[in-house]
């Protein structure tokens, strides 16, 4: 009996159970929060809603299409992945990559401009992807390194600067009457990722692609350097105290350029493998950065900054995002899923209060405990 | 040239509150990401109470209530970072970023319930207010001259008087130097950050009304408020945590903010046949190449980000 309490202990002691529980009630909390303010807007429909938003694909009756349309999501969902990732590298390594947004957006500029305007095949596009991005975050990291730049600023400003510079890029290659880019299947066929028959798995659904599976490798990639090599140590040192790594010897301004270069990477890579897809076209007139960087940021955390909790938590992000389309529009509007996952962002920032929290609660406990068996014994 | 003049001033005074925003709450301690975020849902609290208010309100009780109502939900909003990162410890630029995407989120939901709400087939999240924003404009000769202008003016003053030259201000100073040495000598830490994020949030609603109501009758939320709340970042550490450094700061970022809207009106400038979009990058990138110079001697609140913790020594 008590060595079973012992073992209960121990699970609630542990921090990766303790991070899942946080973010689970971060997810909760969230839903929940999203449905009252469904309510506020029009109680008769909020239930549906919510319920629409949590099922997402699954809306459709029939499996075939459920099957399609839960193929687009993971798409999404894989570039979401790798703007997570590019956040949470950068995390590690104690600096705020904001810049996702931005390095996601010259990412796409990239890829798309050499598929159409070049006709390149898919793999120099995606190269050309993760090349310009990684400059525009070696940019922020320089910055950082050498003027002692906000990284958080100058990130911010190059996503408007890189956003404004694509627009420029692309209205090269857009179609004559409308402000989107042309097509990546009519224009260059060979700069489409290829599929490797996944879309068979997924009734037929194009868009999904050899990308999918690329983004899980790389996120297990991105563990095994911030966990098992010495790079991804050196890096990390670099991030926690940059005085002692430099006094160990160890290039401190470097380890910083070189960080926010291959998270810079790591979101272009998200962009190649979104728009390489030919799942959607740029439109040239926008006028804000697209979401799918912030939505990093969400995904980052929730997955308790853990390059695997990272997968499932971007896939949620999606879900729950893809799931705003199909609520009631004539009571609703879909960007109450941004709202959603702008709460579970804010909620993450509660995570380590409560971690401190339940370990205190735990300390009490067994105190109590403690103390009462040994009453037990003196009597 | 009067409108460049003009547009200058106003998108100034937008900085120059935004910025004493932040420059309130980071000399308590506390680093304000959060301040887009809280323009945009300042802006909303204005702009819902031009809508609302009846037609034939004297001028100057019009440009009151505007103003209480984007203070108010200004720094309502800005007690989300002040709860979390004060009371709770979390990260700040966590907090901070997730106000950014709180504010626009909330305001174009909430937007886009009451249009839907007034017929079915509005499904836009733009408010308009045309009628209520005369208001706040007098024209002297030909220059569009805007209450605003004098307001963000009046309030760098009190700024700098506040911080400078009362006990208060000094406290909060203090709190954001050294707070264990303010708490040593009885300053409650975390009332004087909870008086820095109201301010800032108060502060930063306001810019973000002037901001809406700059030029357009009219405002599209979903567009937020296009990266001013970090611009205005920019300005503040342009200005060194300083108010009257801020100031002129602000009115060198709002020339180039305003080059972007009346470049047309200038021979010079459009014989250059240098694309707007250009024009539009401007102010982002003059603040880039402006923070390589200041942030290497940046005077900081040496403080700035780190939770309070009483323990702590």
């Amino acid at each position: 009996m008590h060595n079973k309490e012992q073992k209960k202990e121990n699970i609630l002691r542990n921090n990766g159970f303790q991070t899942i529980i946080a973010s689970l009630l971060c997810i909760v909390i969230g839903l929940l929060i999203g449905y009252i303010v469904l309510l506020i807007i029009n109680p008769g429909g909020a239930g549906k809603a919510i319920l629409a938003i949590i099922k997402n694909f699954l809306y459709y009756p029939s499996a075939v299409a459920a099957m399609k349309y839960f193929g687009t999501t993971l798409v999404k969902a894989s570039a979401l992945l790798m703007c997570s990732l590019s956040v949470l590298f950068a995390y590690k390594v104690g600096l705020f990559n904001i810049g996702a947004a931005g390095q996601y957006v010259v990412g796409a500029g990239a890829c798309l401009y050499f598929g159409l305007a070049l006709g390149m095949p898919w793999y120099v596009c995606l190269v050309a992807a993760i090349l310009v991005a990684a400059l525009v975050g070696g940019i922020s990291g320089a910055l950082k390194a050498y003027f002692n730049v906000n990284e958080v600023i100058s990130c911010i400003m190059l996503n408007w600067i890189g956003l404004y510079c694509v627009n420029m890029l692309l209205t090269q290659v857009k179609e004559q009457s409308t402000p989107y880019t042309r097509s990546l299947t009519s224009t260059n066929k060979s700069a489409l990722l290829p599929t490797l028959g996944l879309d068979k798995l997924f009734s037929d659904n194009e868009f999904v692609t050899l990308g999918v599976l690329l983004a899980v490798i790389m996120a297990i990639a991105v563990w095994v350097i911030l966990e098992k090599t010495k790079f991804g140590y050196e890096l990390k040192a670099t991030g926690m105290n940059k005085q002692a790594a430099k006094y160990c010897g160890m290039r401190e301004k470097r380890n910083i350029i070189l960080t926010m270069m291959i998270a810079g990477g790591l979101s272009g890579f998200g962009a190649g493998i979104f728009y390489l897809t030919g799942i959607e076209q740029w439109m040239v007139q926008q006028t804000s950065v697209p979401a799918m960087g912030f939505n990093g940021i969400a995904a980052a955390f929730l997955g308790g900054l853990h390059p695997i909790g990272t997968v499932f938590a971007s896939y949620f992000i999606q879900h729950i995002t893809s799931g705003g389309t199909y609520v009631d529009k004539t009571m609703y509007c879909t960007q109450i899923s941004d709202l959603i996952s702008a709460f579970i962002i804010y909620l993450c920032g509660f995570v380590l209060f409560f971690k401190i929290w339940l370990n205190r609660f735990l300390d009490k406990r067994e105190e109590k405990q403690g103390a009462k068996e040994q009453k037990g014994g003196e009597a | 040239m009067l409108l460049l003049i003009q547009y200058t001033l106003i998108f100034a005074s937008v900085l120059v509150l935004v910025a004493l925003g932040g420059c309130f709450s980071e000399h308590s301690g506390v680093i304000n990401i959060g301040l887009e975020g809280i323009m945009v849902m300042g802006a909303l609290g204005g702009a819902l109470m031009m809508k609302y208010l009846p037609a034939g309100v004297p001028a100057f009780l019009v440009i009151l209530l505007v103003i209480i109502a984007s203070v108010l939900v200004g720094m309502v909003f800005s007690l989300f970072l002040g709860v979390a990162a004060i009371q709770f410890k979390a990260d700040q630029t966590l907090v901070g970023t997730a106000l950014n995407l709180l504010g626009p989120a909330a305001a174009v939901v909430l937007v886009r319930a009451i249009n839907t709400a007034e017929s079915v087939d509005n499904v836009s999240s733009t408010v308009a207010y045309g009628q209520a924003k005369k208001s706040f404009i007098m024209n002297i000769g030909r220059f569009e001259f805007n209450w605003f202008m004098l307001i963000a003016l009046l309030l760098l003053i009190a700024a700098y008087v506040v911080l400078y030259k009362t006990r208060f201000g000094l406290r909060l100073c203090a709190c954001g130097e050294h707070p264990q040495a303010a708490d040593s000598v009885g300053i409650n830490v975390y009332k004087m950050r909870y008086a820095g994020v109201l301010i800032s949030g108060g502060l930063g609603g306001l810019g973000g009304l002037v901001y809406i109501t700059a030029g357009v009758s009219e405002w599209k939320f979903e567009n937020g408020v296009a990266g001013f709340g970090f611009l205005a970042l920019a300005v503040m550490i342009f200005g060194q945590w300083k108010p009257v450094n801020i100031g002129l700061a602000a009115l060198l970022f709002g020339l180039f903010r305003a080059l972007s809207n009346v470049y047309t009106g200038f021979d010079v400038l459009v014989a250059l046949k240098i694309p707007s979009t250009v024009y539009n990058m401007l102010p982002y990138i003059i603040s880039l190449v402006v923070l390589v110079f200041v942030s290497g001697k940046s005077r900081a609140p040496k403080a700035e980000g780190i939770p309070y913790d009483k323990g702590q020594r």
